[in-house]
């Protein structure tokens, strides 16, 4: 069973409890993009067998939704973060590092 | 290669089975190779057969990380139908499952192809609808299925409770030609025909990169050393989307676990395929007995090969109201694969950025019965730059918003 910690609320939520809302950190476009932006963000997904970064909703707790850095090879849980920033904060970013030096993922790294 | 027959059987047996030898060789891979294709799943190894076969393309290799048929096609519960809405679908699919009738002979290796009939049970008022709309749709596509009534559901499948109190079956898709097959020996007949036409199939050999010129694919580093070719097929399901970053493009691909699970074996007392999409739970019986059971898939990317629990939980919760007697079986194994899931449920068979690159994936939950038709089509979209079969699945499709939409009926399809 996976267990996140939801950042509103701070409880250990079981993912029974949670909804998964795919990759995160899409930008999102609109009418008036190209066709290429627009593929991109309503298609293509980076899907990596390693380090990745997701949203998340605390579907049957406080309701809201929040990011979560995650191992999909190994289902380790790096940390959770609130969904109100367009990169992941530094406290997750060093804690990645130390596990998993020199990472990238999309633009971050 | 030895011809496997029933006078084969009888002289083995007269000289202590000593002379049977390799199915299939194990060689040291070449330096270059006309066509390398990545995953020795079914997929792979039946593009690889067409492409001898239909095309007489054979110095190819198989590249596999693992053992052949160990992924998906090994792990997957083997339902065979054709019954699907869109015309594109019917097409392929049909196309599979007619293939699927002489491949025993083709391949002169029993598959067990056992066209035993395959029903989806509609167990609301929306899938009734559903369910009719695509008996129609069939009927104009020339794939013969039928709606029936609870009645005839009860007739062909005694065990079934058909009036259960949450979710009463109030009719089903029925597909008679529709059955199953043995999933290893679909991978094994395809590899020994394959091996038998001078290709070699490359087990653990890990592809870890791709080498390209001037926008060309040039050859493969493998974790045996590089390999060079002219022309490339990536068909390596869950892991698509990690193939294609080696070649610098992305998928509109999301990898998640799906489970499956086999009961103890117990005497026959099911010879349909029963599906149930409302409930996300689909069962069989195996020729060794065991009832063969399979589910939704975990919500969540994973690359792990096992799922979550309660989903297994869930599966079987919602067998026990149409199969009671599911709650008296004990189940002996459960097992996970990675599948590879498209946003219209439909797979991709298509060029790819890199030149001379072909991509074969996204069959999701539902890929092993098309694995003949498949193959018979990518090879030839590899050999000619294309085929009619495979002519709507182009990746192009989802910048141009051209969608094979299966997931309208429900979010499982096996
Ligand atoms: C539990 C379960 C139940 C299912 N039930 C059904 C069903 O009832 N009916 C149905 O039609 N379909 C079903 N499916 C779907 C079906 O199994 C798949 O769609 C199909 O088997 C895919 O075949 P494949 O050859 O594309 O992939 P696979 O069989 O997965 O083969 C891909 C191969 O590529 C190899 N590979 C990956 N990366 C590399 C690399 N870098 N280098 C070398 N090799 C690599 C892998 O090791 C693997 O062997 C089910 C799937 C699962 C998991
Ligand atoms: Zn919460």
């Amino acid at each position: 069973m996976l267990v996140l910690n939801c950042p509103y609320c701070g409880l250990d939520k079981d993912e029974t409890e949670l909804s998964a809302g795919g990759e995160a950190h899409l930008k999102r476009f609109g009418p008036g993009s190209s066709d290429e932006d627009f593929e991109g963000y309503l298609f293509e997904r980076t899907n990596p067998k390693g380090l990745h970064f997701e949203r998340w909703r605390c579907a049957f707790g406080c309701g809201k939704w929040f990011h979560a850095a995650r191992c999909t090879a190994t289902l380790e849980v790096f940390g959770t973060y609130k969904a109100q920033t367009l990169e992941p904060p530094k406290v997750i970013k060093d804690v990645i590092t130390t596990k998993r030096p020199g990472w990238s993922w999309r633009n971050f790294s | 290669m030895k011809r496997y027959s029933v006078f084969a059987v009888a002289r083995e047996a007269m000289r202590q089975h000593s002379g049977w030898g390799r199915a299939w060789s194990n060689p040291e891979p070449k330096t270059s190779y006309d066509v390398i294709i990545i995953g020795a799943g079914g997929h792979g190894l039946a593009t690889a057969y067409y492409l001898g076969k239909n095309f007489g393309i054979t110095n190819l290799a198989v590249i596999e990380k693992g053992w052949l048929g160990g992924g998906n096609t090994g792990r997957n519960t083997t339902i065979i139908r054709s019954n699907y809405l869109q015309d594109a679908s019917a097409a392929l699919y049909e196309k599979s499952r007619s293939l699927y009738e002489n491949l025993s002979q083709d391949l002169n290796y029993n598959v067990m192809f056992s066209p035993r009939g395959v029903m989806m049970l509609a167990q609301t008022q929306h899938e009734i609808r559903g369910y009719q709309r695509t008996a129609h749709a069939n009927s104009l596509q020339g794939v013969s299925t039928e709606f029936i009534g609870p009645s005839r559901v009860k007739e062909l499948c005694p065990i079934m409770n058909i009036d259960g109190p949450r979710y009463p079956v109030l009719g089903a898709l029925w597909q008679p030609r529709g059955g199953s097959a043995r999933h290893d020996a679909v991978a094994w007949g395809y590899a020994r025909a394959c091996s038998d036409m001078g290709m070699d199939i490359l087990q653990q050999t890990e592809v870890m990169g791709i080498r390209q010129k001037n926008g060309n694919v040039v050859g493969v580093d493998t974790t045996r050393g590089n390999i060079a070719c002219k022309k490339l097929g990536m068909v390596v399901a869950g892991h698509a989307s990690v193939v294609a970053e080696m070649a610098g493009f992305k998928l509109p691909l999301e990898s998640v676990p799906l489970q499956a699970l086999v009961s103890e074996p117990i005497k026959p007392c099911m010879d349909v395929v029963v599906m149930a999409n409302t409930v996300h739970g689909y069962m069989s019986q195996s020729d060794k007995g065991e009832m063969v059971i399979g589910g939704g898939t975990d919500g969540y990317n994973a690359y792990t090969q096992r799922g979550s629990f309660h989903h297994l939980e869930e599966t079987v919760r919602a067998l026990i109201e149409t199969f009671p007697m599911v709650s008296r079986l004990k189940m002996l194994r459960h097992w996970g694969g990675i599948v590879d899931v498209t946003g219209d449920r439909s797979p991709i068979l298509s060029k790819t950025p890199l030149g001379n690159t072909f991509i074969n994936c996204g069959w999701g939950t539902g890929g092993f019965k098309a694995i003949p038709g498949s193959g018979w089509g990518f090879a030839e979209l590899m050999a000619n730059g294309e085929s009619p079969l495979t002519a709507g699945f182009g990746l192009d499709r989802f910048r141009v918003g051209r969608f094979i939409d299966e997931s309208v009926a429900a979010g499982v399809a096996h």
